[in-house]
C-alpha cells in the first residue's frame, strides 16, 4: 500500500495502490514546541494528517512521540505552535473536549477501568453519544432506556468486530495483557472517532498477537474509514501498515514521507535504523 | 435446580440489562417487597420498629448515598454526619416555617438543600484526591456542626439549642411527633427507601454511573475518552448529598424526634456510615443494605446476648461492639475490600454451579 508520491496540494485526495481513497488534510500540526521546564520535548515540529490514512510516528525512546500524541489529545498544551483541525485553528482544550470532537486514543500502558466489565468499558467509550439527563436516568424513563439500548447495539457491533464476545461480562482486571489491549481498542472505537490515536498498540505482544492487532488496525481503517495515527517500535509493522511516516529524534522531525522515502533517508538511517558497517 | 441461568434466554438488550438477571433473584426481590409492605406493617411493634427496622431503613439511605460518592466515584468523604445535619436542620426550618407543607415535600427539599451544600464542599475534589480530600470533607463535618450550634436562627432561638420535630401528617396519618404510630413511620421510610434505592440502581447502571466508575478507576483515561471530570465528580457529590440529606432529615423527623446536633450528627456518625459501606461492600447498592443492617443489628444482638442473656455489664457489651467492628473493618479492608456483598455474590456463584462445579 505504499504509494510512491504524495500529492502536493493539501486539499486534494488520492488513491493508494491498493485502492483506498485518501482525502485531504484533516489535521495539521504547525511549528509545535513543547517544553517541560528546561527540557524541550518537541522542537518546532510540523506535519499533517490526511483523512483516511494510516500515519505512523516513529523514533527512538524519548524522541517525543508520546508527547506529540498528548498534544493532539489535549493532555499537553504546547508553548508554541498551532493545531489545525478540520480547517480551523483549535483553541486550547481540555482532553474531554478533544474527545468530543471525534479524537479517541489508546495508551502505551493500558488505561482501562479495571473494576468494570468489558461491556461497561466499551459502553463508557460511547458516552459522548448519550445525552439523557440525570433525572431521566434516575427514573429510567423513555429516553434513558432507549438510548442505553441503542448504544448497547453499537457497543455490541464493536465487540463483535474485535471478537471479544465471550468476555463481555468479565471484569477487565481479570483479563490477560493481549486481550486488555484489544478491549482498549474497542473502547476507543466505540466512540466512533474521526481520528484514532494508537500509542504502541503492539508493545509486548508475540507475533500472532501482533498479526491479529495489525489486521484489526487495517480493518478499522478500511471498514470505518477512520484516520489512524500510530506510534510503534516494530519497524516491520510500521512499514507494512502505514501510508506515511513521521520520524522523530530528540524532539526534532528528521524525516517525513512514505515508508520507502523514510527508509532511504540517510538521517533516519543514522538515527534510528542503525548505521551500516561496510 | 432452581438457582440457574440455564434455560433463561435473554432475547433483548433490555432483558439482558435488568437488575436481577436470574429469575430466582427476581422472585426473591418481589417477595421482600411483598413482605415488607404487605406483612410487616401489620405485625410490627414499637420495639422492632424503633430498635431495628426504622434505623436500618434510614441508614440504608445514608449508606447508598455515601456509596455513590465513595464506592462508585472513588471520592472519600468523612462529612456524612455534617451533611445529615444539613438535611435535619433544613427539614426543621421547613416544618416550622411552613406548617402546611407535607412530609414528602419537606424530606425531598431537605435532600435538595443538602445536595447544594454538598456541591459546594465537593469543589475541592476537583483539585485534591484521596487522603487529602478526606481531610477536606472532615473540615466540612466540623464546620457544619459548629455552625448549627453557633447560629441560633437554625434552632429557632430555643433555650436548649435542641431541635424537635412537630407533628406532621400524611394522608391523615401522623408521620412525625409523639403521636406517630410505628407502622406509619415504617411504611413512610420503606417507600422512600424503595424509590431511592431504585433510582440509585438506575443511575449507577446508566451513562452517569459509568462516568463515576471511570473517574474512580482511572481519572486520566476517563478524561481522555470524554468524561468531564468536574461534572462527574460534582454530580456524584450532589446526588450523594441528596441521599445523605434525606437520611439525616428522616433520622431527625421520623426516628429521633428531637436532636442535639453534636450528639446526633457528630464525626462518629460519619464513621458509622463509612463502616457500613466498607463492611457491606463498596460500589454496591445491595452492599449498602447489608452494611446498614449489620451495623444496626450488631449492637442490638450484642446487648441482648450479653447483658440480658449472660447478665454482663452493659458497658462491656458496648466495648465488645467497638472491638468487633474494629476487627471486622480491618478484616474487610485487607481480605475483601468489596465487603459482604462480594462474599454474597461469590456464594451465589458457587451455588449456581453446585453440585457439579466443573
Amino acid at each position: 500500500m505504499n504509494q510512491m508520491t504524495a500529492p502536493a496540494a493539501p486539499q486534494d485526495g488520492y488513491v493508494t495502490e491498493d485502492g483506498r481513497t485518501i482525502g485531504g488534510v484533516v489535521m495539521e500540526m504547525r511549528n509545535i514546541t513543547l517544553r517541560f521546564g528546561g527540557v524541550v520535548a518537541i522542537k518546532d515540529i510540523s506535519f499533517d494528517i490526511r483523512e483516511g490514512e494510516i500515519r505512523a510516528i516513529i523514533g527512538p525512546n524519548g524522541a517525543g512521540k508520546s508527547s506529540m500524541l498528548n498534544v493532539i489529545s489535549g493532555f499537553y498544551h504546547p508553548q508554541e505552535g498551532e493545531v489545525w483541525y478540520k480547517g480551523e485553528k483549535r483553541p486550547p482544550m481540555r482532553p474531554y473536549q478533544v474527545a468530543r470532537q471525534g479524537i479517541a486514543r489508546t495508551f502505551q500502558n493500558i488505561a482501562l477501568f479495571e473494576g468494570m466489565t468489558v461491556l461497561d468499558n466499551v459502553m463508557t467509550g460511547r458516552l459522548n453519544h448519550m445525552t439523557a439527563s440525570i433525572l431521566d436516568q434516575a427514573f429510567w424513563w423513555g429516553k434513558a432506556q432507549k438510548e442505553e439500548t441503542a448504544n448497547r447495539q453499537k457497543a455490541e457491533e464493536i465487540i463483535d468486530f474485535l471478537e471479544i464476545q465471550n468476555i463481555r461480562k468479565t471484569p477487565v482486571g481479570r483479563l490477560p495483557y493481549g486481550l486488555k489491549k484489544r478491549v482498549e481498542l474497542a473502547r476507543a472505537l466505540a466512540a466512533e472517532p474521526k481520528i484514532l490515536l494508537l500509542d504502541e498498540p503492539m508493545a509486548g505482544m508475540n507475533v500472532e498477537e501482533k498479526e491479529d492487532m495489525s489486521r484489526f488496525v487495517l480493518d478499522v481503517n478500511d471498514e470505518f474509514g477512520t484516520t489512524i495515527v500510530l506510534i510503534e517500535h516494530d519497524m516491520g509493522v510500521v512499514m507494512d501498515l502505514s501510508d506515511r511516516v513521521v520520524v522523530m529524534d530528540y524532539g526534532r522531525k528528521i524525516g517525513d514521507g512514505t515508508p520507502d522515502e523514510v527508509r532511504s533517508n540517510q538521517e533516519v538511517i543514522d538515527a534510528y535504523l542503525g548505521v551500516s558497517h561496510d | 435446580m432452581f438457582y440457574r441461568e440455564a434455560g433463561d434466554f435473554k432475547t433483548s438488550y433490555t432483558a439482558d440489562n435488568q437488575t436481577f438477571p436470574i429469575a430466582f433473584d427476581r422472585y426473591g426481590y418481589f417477595l421482600v417487597l411483598l413482605v415488607g409492605l404487605g406483612v410487616v406493617p401489620f405485625i410490627i411493634n414499637d420495639y422492632w420498629a424503633n430498635s431495628i427496622l426504622i434505623p436500618f431503613l434510614i441508614y440504608a439511605i445514608a449508606a447508598i448515598g455515601l456509596n455513590i460518592l465513595t464506592g462508585y466515584c472513588g471520592q472519600v468523604s468523612l462529612g456524612t454526619g455534617g451533611f445529615m445535619a444539613v438535611g435535619a436542620y433544613t427539614s426543621y426550618k421547613l416544618m416550622t416555617a411552613f406548617p402546611w407543607m407535607d412530609m414528602v415535600t419537606i424530606t425531598l427539599l431537605s435532600g435538595v438543600m443538602t445536595a447544594m451544600v454538598g456541591l459546594a464542599f465537593g469543589l475541592p475534589s476537583l483539585r485534591i484526591k484521596g487522603f487529602y480530600l478526606a481531610v477536606a470533607t472532615l473540615a466540612a463535618q466540623f464546620f457544619l456542626v459548629w455552625m448549627f450550634n453557633k447560629v441560633p436562627w437554625f434552632y429557632n432561638y430555643s433555650a436548649s439549642g435542641q431541635i424537635s420535630a412537630p407533628e406532621r401528617t400524611l394522608f391523615g396519618y401522623a408521620v412525625t411527633g409523639p403521636n406517630a404510630e410505628s407502622w406509619v413511620k415504617y411504611v413512610f421510610c420503606f417507600i422512600l427507601v424503595f424509590v431511592l434505592a431504585w433510582a440509585a440502581r438506575n443511575l449507577t447502571r446508566g451513562s452517569i454511573g459509568r462516568q463515576w466508575m471511570a473517574i474512580r478507576d482511572m481519572d486520566i483515561a476517563a478524561e481522555i475518552i470524554g468524561v468531564n471530570p468536574m461534572r462527574a465528580k460534582l454530580t456524584a457529590f450532589a446526588v450523594s448529598s441528596f441521599y445523605v440529606g434525606i437520611a439525616g432529615a428522616l433520622l431527625f423527623t421520623v426516628y429521633l424526634g428531637a436532636v442535639e446536633v453534636g450528639e446526633a450528627y457528630g464525626i462518629l456518625k460519619s464513621f458509622l456510615v463509612l463502616f457500613m459501606i466498607i463492611i457491606g461492600g463498596l460500589g454496591s447498592i445491595f452492599g449498602s443494605f447489608i452494611g446498614a443492617a449489620f451495623m444496626v443489628i450488631l449492637p442490638v444482638v450484642l446487648r441482648n446476648v450479653m447483658s440480658d442473656g449472660l447478665g454482663w455489664d452493659t458497658a462491656l457489651a458496648t466495648h465488645f461492639e467497638f472491638a468487633i467492628v474494629g476487627a471486622l473493618i480491618m478484616f474487610f479492608l485487607i481480605v475483601e475490600p468489596h465487603g459482604l456483598a462480594r462474599l454474597w455474590s461469590l456464594a451465589k456463584e458457587k451455588l449456581r454451579r453446585w453440585p457439579f462445579p466443573y
